[in-house]
């Protein structure tokens, strides 16, 4: 649906991008946003008393209103801009746990979990002698009986993707978060493969943390946003320090921060970045998450009754409910699909899709993975099928 | 080089690598080529003893480039002088990257004379060439 929106599918007809959950493409309305900002009321925020700077100041804070709109939490103080995901994940290791959490404490994640999620843990780890556990994995997913099995005394915070970025499974967030509640927990929830695909609804989750990135949902690269709770983000340190985050500060030293959020977002902020991903909730709301979420339900339906016919094709998450396959020819590797599927104009991703602790538990290293979004359609899965079916010449044309 | 032969070369050294599987050796020295790239995982073992090679294996998962090109690089290196090891090196590099090189010196490995019209593929077709690079400058230290 919606494919007149996008002008790289207009220019090119032959392509057939698949590959959403690493980057998605951009409606014409969000690039539009961008040169309106850059040619209309250039200027940067929070600084100027002109009308220029005063109308960036405007659009920008406009964007917290619709991240609220999109994750309906409760105020727009709890929305912090960051560069992404990762950023927004890094703030909160290094900018709350580090200060919250004591020697001997447990941070729960699994081996499924994206580098963003467990490196900076590991790193913690290092600096203060906290523990980093995993929840076992039931046929590679996350059940609320392991999670519960799983908590320990010393747990002090459970940090999951809501979906996962290489099956593409779900987490039973609102149960973890239930549990967490009840005992104290925080709930950090990376939402990259989730707030894209899905209605999310925070406070019914009871997520304490939320990360995101706007290139994942239509924005543009470069953006994200970090949401807290507000009592929690009131204790955040800022991990970056400079202008636009301070109210004063002396040579004595003595310095008082903004309140909440300009207080995280140190330096010019990336205001093309913020208004283009604010244009781009706009289109996702419009659409309707709900909209969207069936819509791929319905591809990957038909994607792997169609993919399942092909003898030397192995299907990883064909019972998961989602806009995500996982899958390899058998016997080839699966960069070398994914270099043959380019040769048709098909992209997918190839790799072990940053999740790299994920094979101890899989047993398969590497697969190529299809990830849907609301422009694909059933004439491209048609397509891939065919491509697919004729691979025993897959040598002849990529080698 | 014919595409067809240039296929074949490629293909059999791929479905068929020589001295595909490790050694518990502690002669040998093993490099990882995960540093290089984040999906080929290759393990290349030198045993290296007064500036020959003596031996080479490996094992590991990674694409039908890094895998045949792996597998051609060990063939042309085993019992060749270190010096001749950083000549082929040399060569190799230049071919891939559109200089001029000695083609007589590279054998087999001129099935790859044509990556360059893959950039994508080219780092694939470097892979065995960086773990050699790495032993070189080990044994030198």
């Amino acid at each position: 649906m919606n494919r007149e929106d996008f002008t790289i599918l207009q220019q090119d007809p032959n392509l057939i991008y698949f590959d959403n959950s690493a980057t998605t493409l951009k409606p014409k309305k969000v690039l539009e946003k961008i040169t309106e900002y850059y040619n209309q009321y250039t200027a940067n925020a929070h600084r100027g008393d002109y009308d220029n700077s005063l109308r960036v100041d405007e659009e920008y804070e406009k964007v917290r209103e619709k991240v609220q709109k999109l994750i309906h939490n409760p105020s727009t103080k709890e929305i912090v801009f960051t560069s992404g995901a990762t950023d927004s994940l890094n703030m909160v290791v290094f900018g709350f746990m580090r200060y919250h959490l004591c020697p001997g404490e447990e941070v729960l994640i699994t081996k499924a979990e994206h580098a963003s999620n467990v490196l900076p843990w590991m790193r913690l780890k290092e600096e203060t002698q906290i523990e980093v556990n995993y929840i076992p994995l039931e046929n590679h997913q996350v059940t609320i009986e392991n999670v519960k099995k799983s908590i320990t005394p010393q747990t002090r915070v459970i940090s999951l993707a809501h979906v996962t970025n290489v099956l593409g499974d779900e987490r039973p967030i609102q149960e973890i978060g239930k549990l967490c509640k009840e005992r104290g927990i925080y709930l950090v929830v990376d939402g990259s493969q989730s707030v894209p695909h899905l209605p999310i609804d925070v406070q019914k989750l009871g997520i304490d943390f939320l990360a995101f990135s706007g290139h994942k949902m239509l924005g543009p690269t470069g953006v994200g946003v970090l949401y807290g709770r507000e009592d929690l983000l009131e204790q955040l340190v800022p991990t970056r320090l400079g202008g636009g985050m301070n109210a004063s500060f002396d040579s004595e030293g003595t310095v008082d921060y903004k309140s909440l959020p300009s207080r995280l977002e140190a330096g010019t902020p990336n205001i093309e970045g913020v208004l283009g991903m604010g244009a781009a909730i706009d289109y996702l709301l419009d659409v309707g998450l709900e909209t969207i979420h069936q819509h791929e339900i319905e591809l990957k339906k038909y994607a792997v009754e169609r993919l399942s016919q092909i003898p030397n094709l192995e299907l990883y998450n064909k019972d998961i409910e989602n806009g995500m396959i996982a899958f390899n020819i058998q016997g080839v590797f699966s960069q070398d699909t994914a270099v043959y599927l380019n040769h048709y104009h098909i992209c997918v991703r190839a790799g072990n899709h940053c999740a790299k602790i994920l094979k101890e538990d899989l047993n398969i290293k590497n697969t190529c993975r299809i990830s849907f979004y609301l422009y694909n359609t059933k004439e491209e899965i048609d397509e891939l099928v065919r491509v697919l079916e004729k691979s025993e010449d897959i040598f002849k044309v990529v080698l | 080089m014919d595409p067809n032969v240039r296929r074949q070369i490629l293909l059999d050294h791929y479905q068929n690598p020589s001295h595909h599987g490790l050694t518990e050796d502690p002669e040998y020295i093993k490099i990882n080529t995960n540093n290089e790239s984040c999906i080929d995982n290759l393990d290349i073992l030198y045993k290296i003893k007064d500036g020959v090679i003596e031996d080479i294996c490996f094992d590991g998962e990674a694409c039908a480039i890094s895998t045949s090109a792996t597998s051609i690089m060990i063939e042309k290196l085993i019992g060749k002088t270190v010096e001749e090891a950083k000549e082929l090196l040399k060569n190799y590099e230049a071919m891939i990257n559109e200089e001029s090189y000695d083609s007589e010196i590279l054998g087999e490995l001129n099935a790859y004379d044509e990556i360059y019209r893959q950039p994508n593929r080219k780092k694939c077709a470097l892979l065995p060439f960086e773990s050699l690079k790495k032993v070189l400058n080990q044994i030198e230290k």
